[in-house]
């Protein structure tokens, strides 16, 4: 092998992501209940809220301004919650068809594995969400693509947190094997009360209110509830986001690295998947 | 095929794995030469599979060093990985991708040129063109296993790690498994490390075994130097002599 040829071994490789997206590409396709179940909670939980927001429209005298931000919520949250658990189905496909020893002894790197997974939780997330976000303007005449550049700069912050949390689960899971996969399922769960999906930042007791701040998303959501109510974009609500998501995200890597240097030292990738 | 013909293809020294305390693999070393097929033998918690995935990079010695093709282990594992591959009935392939989509996705990550000829050409050889097309799941152990081989010999490692290949495998299946094992070894001047219960395997495979015992190498020979030194006449007598500790009369 000519010395070029070992060089670019090394490097980063777009050509070995995608044959990680190819493959996870080829499982979503290969059963249709896959991709059903991408599109079905998200439609139940987005007619849920929306329901439930006509009913305290009416009921309560709820401030016309502030139609949809029941909805926007719950869309805002599932592309949060879907797109780490699209990020970590991925992994854990991997895990569950015992395939993990064959891309370990594979020339495929971690950050390769990792940009595979992030493409994958987009992929998911569009099957999932678009139908969706047509459901809400046909329901409710609640369009989320109106909200235009602010979505864009919601949608990037709550992947981000999403990625961050995924990899830090993958972590786990490489470290820990299947006895961590509640984690998988679990963990974003946390960042519901927390992040004040559905409810301002003011509600939480003061003390919570700190902790609450330290999370990217919760940024975001104030930020859509003061673009829906008030009319206002946030800009700086966004910035502090992305400056959180970047500490959040660098922290998730490095969990990351130790977790799988842990793995190496400990033998649980050779028992991966029990 | 890049062989490094002068530099032994795996070199162990004085390798060391222990998992709280307890040694898994306790001062092994051994030097295999590019070409060479060499048999892994020892009984269960004899430190095989942690020997094996310590030269494959997956698990981090505690002491001592291991080099792949020149490329030591774990820390430069990126250099070599391409040009190693390995087989083994506990790791599976995606079961709803068909055999085609699996062994495409897998030529991709080792960049293999020309892949679709090699898949057809690797198919054709290990009689498996009917099934291409097929769910991998839906193929029996027999037909996966010639899959996972497959899979092993894409990208014509120069390094080929072997946890028992022919484990669960009818003797039909088993013997024609084998033989194209020795056929690849010939073409292709590959290093094969074999780990495998199965002492008839070795013996027509291996042209040299070492037998583990504890995390320790016991023995370490070509099969008639083993089976004269034991005065033993075949290898599952000898294993058994190294197992149980016993002495044959020829070792007294």
């Amino acid at each position: 092998m000519s010395t070029a040829a070992s060089d670019r071994s090394l490097n980063f490789s777009l050509h070995r992501v995608s044959a990680m997206v190819r493959r996870y590409w080829y499982l979503l396709i290969s059963s249709w209940p896959r991709i059903l179940d991408l599109i079905y909670w998200p439609t139940v939980q987005m007619l849920m809220w929306g329901f439930l927001q006509l009913y305290v429209s009416k009921t309560a005298g709820f401030a016309a301004g502030a139609a949809g931000t029941f909805i926007g919520a719950v869309l805002l949250w599932d592309i949060l919650f879907r797109g780490q658990l699209g990020f970590s189905i991925s992994f854990l496909e991997e895990m569950w068809a015992r395939n993990l020893g064959n891309l370990m002894m594979s020339p495929l790197r971690p950050t390769e594995f990792i940009a595979a997974l992030m493409v994958m939780s987009i992929v998911r997330l569009a099957i999932g969400m678009i139908p969706v976000s047509l459901l809400a303007i046909a329901f409710f005449g609640f369009n989320l693509w109106a909200l235009g550049l602010a979505l864009v700069a919601f949608f990037i912050n709550l992947i981000l947190t999403s990625w961050a949390i995924g990899i830090f689960v993958a972590g786990l899971l490489l470290r820990n094997g299947m006895g961590a996969e509640s984690m998988a399922w679990t963990i974003m769960f946390l960042f519901l009360p927390l992040t004040c999906v559905y409810y301002p930042v003011s509600v939480l007791p003061d003390w919570l209110q700190y902790i609450a701040w330290c999370l990217p998303p919760t940024y975001v959501f104030e930020g859509m509830r003061a673009l829906l109510i008030d009319r206002v974009f946030r800009g700086d609500l966004m910035l502090e986001a992305f400056g959180l998501n970047a500490v959040l995200f660098s922290l998730a890597a490095y969990a990351f690295v130790r977790l799988l240097e842990s793995a190496r030292t400990n033998g649980a990738l050779v028992q991966a998947g029990e | 095929m890049d062989a490094t013909p002068t530099a032994a293809a795996i070199a162990v020294k004085d390798l060391v794995k222990r998992y709280k305390g307890v040694a898994a693999v306790d001062g092994i070393s051994f030097a295999l030469p590019a070409g060479s097929v060499t048999g892994l033998l020892g009984g269960n918690g004899a430190g095989k599979t942690t020997t094996i995935a310590m030269i494959m990079g997956l698990v981090t010695p505690t002491g001592g060093t291991v080099s792949v093709l020149g490329a030591p282990m774990p820390a430069a594992r990126y250099r070599v990985l391409h040009r190693m591959n390995f087989e083994s009935p506990y790791v599976d392939m995606p079961m709803r991708l068909t055999v085609r989509q699996n062994l495409s996705v897998f030529a991709q990550l080792y960049g293999v040129a020309g892949a679709t000829e090699r898949i057809a050409e690797l198919a054709g050889e290990l009689d498996l063109t009917e099934f291409l097309d097929r769910p991998t799941g839906k193929l029996s152990a027999g037909q996966k296993t010639r899959v996972s081989l497959a899979k092993s010999l894409l990208n014509e490692p120069e390094v080929l790690l072997l946890d028992e290949p022919t484990a669960s495998l009818d003797p039909d299946t088993a013997d024609w498994v084998r033989a194209r094992l020795e056929r690849y070894r010939k073409e292709t001047g590959a290093t094969i490390l074999l780990a495998s219960h199965n002492m008839n395997e070795v013996e027509r495979l291996c042209d040299r075994v070492i037998i583990m015992k504890r995390g320790r190498i016991e023995e370490d020979d070509t099969p008639a130097g083993l089976l004269a030194r034991h005065g033993r006449e075949t290898l599952e007598d000898v294993f058994l002599d190294v197992a149980r500790g016993r002495q044959s009369e020829a070792m007294q």
